[in-house]
Formats: C-alpha cells, sequence, structure tokens
C-alpha cells in the first residue's frame, strides 16, 4: 500500500529474506547514523537506514580539509573517522531500533580479524544486516586492500560469512578493472548480496594555491558526476551474479533511483545528495510511487532489471 | 534548538560593500529561530555546484523575517550569490551551528574582534549583547581602508580599526590595536583567519581570559553527518570519542581552550 492508500501497489523489496517497506536505503557515510537526518526525515519511511562505517575502536580519520567540491558532485577523504562499535553499541543502536526502518551496520576494519570483531560484537545486537566495507579509497590500510583483488574478497568475505549472524552484504569498489569478477568472488565466498559502488578515486589541484585541495591528496567522487558509471557497473553485475545487488552512485531523485532498479539492483541508496538535499530519501519514495501509479505498475519487482533489451 | 530546514528564501537587497565583499538581505523566516554566531548554507542555483557554500549570519531581522549575509567571493558559487538581485529566488538551509554564549558577556567588558571576512558576525553579536549590559569594545582588522561594516558596528560599541598597510588605524593586526590602545578584556569574542584566532588563543590562554572563536573549515553537509569539518579538540568530544569535534555541529564557536589549532 502507498501513502496514499492504493492498496495495489507494492513496494516492498526482499532481501537475503529481510524485507524492507521500499528500496530506498541511505549509503554508507552519508547519514551518521540516522540521527543528523532526523530533524527532515521520517526515518519510518525508509527501507533501511546503513550507517556510517563502524570499527572496533575508534579511527581518528584523516586530517582536514577532507572534502572539496566538483563541477556535479564532490570529493571525500574523512578516512572512515568513527567512535568505535562499543559506543556505537551503547548509543547509535538504540537510537535506531525506536523506527520501524530496517538497520544495515557498515562494518570496517584494517585487518581481517578487525572485521571479525565487529561482526561478532553485532552478533546479538538488533541489527538486520551488515554491510562490509571493503571499498573504502582512503585509508591506508584495510578496506579497499581487500575489495580490489579477487582472491582477497573471497578470503575475506568467506571468513565474515563464517562469523555473522546477519546476513552479509558486500560492497564493492568501482576502482577495478571487471566489476563482474569480483561480483562473482564475492558471490562464491558466500555473501547473501551485494552493493556498489563505492566512491571511485579522485584528485582536486587548487592553481592559485598550486596544493592538493585535500590533505589526503586523493578522495572519493561521488555524486550525479558519478551515476552513468554506477549504473553500468549494477547492470554488469547484476547480470553476472544471481545474489541481490544494491545500487548506489548519484541518485538524486525518483528517476535516477528507477534507472538502478531497471538495471538489475534490488534496492538502492542515497549518498551525496543528502547533503545537498536533505529529502532526497523521501522524496523518492513518493516519487516511486507515483512513477508505479502512472505506469499502472502493480509490483516493484516488476521493474528490477526490467530494462528492454 | 529549532529543527533545521532546507527552505526557499528571496533576495531583499544586494550591494557592494568593498572589492570582492557583497551585501545581501534574504527574506526567510529562518530569521525567527537564527541568533549570533549561526550561519546558513546557501545554494548555488547553478547544479554543476551543488552543496550549500556555509556563510556566517551578519545580522538579523525577526521582525522583518530577514537575515544579512556580508560574504567575500571565494569560487564560482559565491560569484553566482553576488549576481543575484532582488526577487532572486535562494535555496538556505538553517539554521546551522551554536552562536556565541551571550550570557558569558552580561555585565562584563567584552572585547570582540573580528578579521577580514570573519567581520560580519560581529555585527549580529554586538547587537545582540546590547541585552546583556555588556561593556563592549570591538576591534576590526581589514587588509587596507576598506573598512566594510565599521559604520554599522558603531551603533553598538566603542570600534577600534588595524589595517595590515596601515592605511587607518593602528597598523598590524587586532591584537596590535587592542595592545596600543590599552583595550581591557574580561571575555573575548572571535572571528577571522586561523593565524589571528591561534594569536588570540594564545594571547587570552596567557592573561587567563576565556575566548570564544568561531572556526571556518571546508564542509559538505553542515549538519554533522559528513565528517568533513572536524577540527581537533584538547578533551574527547562525546559524539567523536576521537578529539574530532565538528564544526557544524558542536561549533563554529568554540572556547578557545577547547580546541587544538
Amino acid at each position: 500500500m502507498d501513502r496514499k492508500g492504493n492498496q495495489k501497489i507494492n513496494t516492498k523489496v526482499t532481501i537475503a529474506g529481510v524485507t524492507f517497506k521500499n528500496p530506498v536505503m541511505t549509503a554508507s557515510g552519508t547519514f551518521g547514523s540516522g540521527m543528523e537526518y532526523s530533524d527532515f526525515v521520517d526515518l519510518n519511511r525508509l527501507g533501511a537506514v546503513v550507517t556510517k562505517g563502524v570499527a572496533n575502536v575508534p579511527w581518528p580519520g584523516n586530517p582536514t580539509p577532507r572534502v572539496a567540491e566538483v563541477y556535479g558532485g564532490m570529493l571525500n577523504a574523512i578516512g572512515l573517522q568513527n567512535p568505535g562499535i562499543d559506543v556505537f553499541l551503547e548509543r547509535d543502536i538504540p537510537f535506531l531500533t525506536q523506527f520501524d526502518t530496517k538497520v544495515i551496520v557498515n562494518v570496517c576494519g584494517k585487518s581481517v580479524e578487525d572485521y571479525l570483531e565487529v561482526v561478532e560484537r553485532l552478533g546479538d545486537a538488533p541489527v538486520d544486516m551488515l554491510e562490509i566495507n571493503v571499498s573504502c579509497p582512503n585509508v591506508k590500510e584495510g578496506a579497499i586492500a581487500f575489495g580490489q583483488r579477487t582472491e582477497s574478497l573471497y578470503d575475506i568475505t568467506s571468513r565474515i560469512k563464517a562469523k555473522a549472524r546477519q546476513p552479509v552484504i558486500m560492497k564493492l569498489s568501482p576502482n577495478v578493472t571487471d566489476i563482474t569478477e569480483l561480483a562473482k568472488a564475492a558471490e562464491a565466498a558466500g555473501a547473501d548480496a551485494i552493493s556498489l559502488i563505492n566512491t571511485l578515486t579522485g584528485m582536486k589541484i587548487d592553481v592559485h594555491r598550486r596544493t592538493f585541495v585535500l590533505a589526503n591528496k586523493t578522495g572519493g567522487l561521488s555524486g550525479p558526476a558519478i551515476k552513468p558509471v554506477a549504473v553500468r557497473m549494477v547492470y554488469q553485475a547484476s547480470h553476472a551474479v544471481k545474489i541481490p545487488v544494491i545500487g548506489m552512485g548519484g541518485i538524486a531523485n525518483a528517476g535516477d533511483a528507477i534507472e538502478f532498479l531497471l538495471a538489475g539492483a534490488s534496492a538502492v541508496a542515497v549518498g551525496a545528495m543528502n547533503f545537498v538535499n536533505p529529502y532526497t530519501t523521501t522524496e523518492i519514495v513518493e516519487g516511486i510511487e507515483d512513477y508505479m501509479e502512472n505506469y499502472g505498475i502493480e509490483d516493484i519487482a516488476e521493474l528490477i532489471g526490467g530494462v528492454r533489451e | 534548538m529549532s529543527k533545521k530546514r532546507k527552505v526557499w528564501a528571496s533576495v531583499l537587497s544586494q550591494r557592494m560593500l568593498a572589492p570582492e565583499i557583497y551585501d545581501m538581505w534574504l527574506a526567510s523566516d529562518l530569521a525567527a529561530v537564527a541568533k549570533a554566531g549561526q550561519f546558513i548554507g546557501v545554494y548555488p542555483m547553478d547544479q554543476a555546484h551543488l552543496l550549500p557554500r556555509p556563510i556566517s549570519i551578519c545580522e538579523i531581522d525577526a521582525e522583518r523575517s530577514a537575515l544579512r549575509i556580508v560574504y567575500r567571493i571565494a569560487g564560482a558559487g559565491t560569484a553566482e550569490f553576488a549576481s543575484w538581485q532582488p526577487g532572486q529566488k535562494a535555496a538556505l538551509l538553517g539554521v546551522l551551528g551554536n552562536g556565541f554564549p551571550l550570557q558569558e558577556a552580561r555585565h562584563k567588558k567584552v572585547v570582540l574582534m573580528g578579521g577580514g571576512i570573519g567581520i560580519p558576525p560581529m555585527l549580529e553579536l554586538a547587537r545582540e549583547l546590547a541585552e546583556y549590559a555588556a561593556d563592549v569594545t570591538i576591534i576590526v582588522g581589514y587588509q587596507n581602508d576598506q573598512l566594510f561594516l565599521k559604520e554599522d558596528l558603531e551603533k553598538y560599541g566603542r570600534v577600534l580599526v588595524a589595517t595590515e598597510d596601515g592605511s587607518a588605524g593602528t597598523r598590524g593586526n587586532v591584537l596590535t590595536a587592542m595592545k596600543a590602545e590599552e583595550v581591557e578584556a574580561e571575555v573575548i569574542m572571535a572571528c577571522g583567519p586561523m593565524p589571528m584566532l591561534r594569536a588570540i588563543k594564545a594571547f587570552a590562554g596567557e592573561r587567563g581570559i576565556p575566548a570564544y572563536i568561531s572556526l571556518e573549515e571546508r564542509m559538505a553537509c553542515g549538519v554533522g553527518a559528513c565528517l568533513g569539518c572536524v577540527c581537533k579538540t584538547t578533551r574527547k568530544d562525546a559524539h567523536s570519542h576521537v578529539n574530532n569535534a565538528r564544526i557544524c555541529t558542536e561549533g563554529p564557536v568554540f572556547e578557545a581552550g577547547e580546541v587544538d589549532i
């Protein structure tokens, strides 16, 4: 049922046995744990909140400047600053469980053991799914190092799957030669789903000062500028594997979200555009309902992978 | 704290105050909840430039439901703002940040220090301090004799000027002027470039004067989610647990001793 009481419309999607009221999620790192955006967005209306990455211990992140704007997007090199799993379990999880939305916790680490510790600590927590960050380009150890080679991705995925009590989503990097190889490695290792794309590694130079704009020199490019790359990779990945794909990369409105669904995504996440328009997520929830009504689509499943070849 | 919102405003007036420095009044109901030291995010209309620009509030007219910003052209976004004419629609995010702790100035000799484009928030601060029976001295530092906002500030306190090139007031910076004029301070409130804020922190620290400084950093979200605009803090703050306060949320105003700048 949609917000206007239309009984015919089904926007629910199920991924690895978890049913979401709609396919609209937040992309990790762009929404905190929801608190900062609860002034703007009724979190009950979202399919899921995907949290900022959390590690076994607090991480200070990178020096500033950490962000820079570029045409149609932005670069960030936050460096996965997070308060660590202890604070996260005490503060962020109880906040999120007040809402009628699914909770997906993004997990980061410097070593496989770091990841496993967080996954174990989350085992008894009221968390619906885990998203494993093996694709952040802004930290020197861990993260992307696990996600750019099929062997290491297979290894970390299978070790996490052996410990995890919740279904596992592997978040993939676009900074690879062939996304389908990585998608297949995650699937073969037992991942329940994959999400893509994380940011594309970029750089910006200040021509007046002749310096790098970001203290980290490089940063992850996100925003509408990367959307065509993301749609292409979601299309390729979803045709390479049978597990569900969660699509993200520059989604700004319902049309963008539907484009990802048509390309093969079972759900979508809004990232950088939260910073531009804090109401983006709920506007997309409504826009998808309107689109389905306009085109007489009763079940959102009809849209998933529905692009006409 | 009031709820943050993204709202449409309209430009009431726009004029150039000095080369690259513009003065704009915006009609917005955010004026009803804004206070001195807070800021707003102003969005370029050009969709190639997506992020809101954090700009300090220079003056609040709650009766007219209007906000004044005085800003410097620093790039494509602010260059676009300077082209806006009365009637232009503008998207704002606000009200953001914590603001100055006015109660700390009650019945005290308070010295406000503004340097360059850090001067504008001193105007609303001086205006609001009138209700706190504070003895207000305002020291403003400019590069040259383009003394924007000086006359406005004179309505609310004694104004001393420092210029880098010596073309007006004391040659030097705000602290040079403070020492030259032997200004006494029981509390300092300041906004300006980082070297000025560092000098004020050191000066106030040596003398045991409480100082509240407004910091600036590149921001994305403006609401505390992205963790782009952090500054080092001396104590572990409740949010980050890693001595990284968010300038947009825990700040932009910090007690100088709390931050490691």
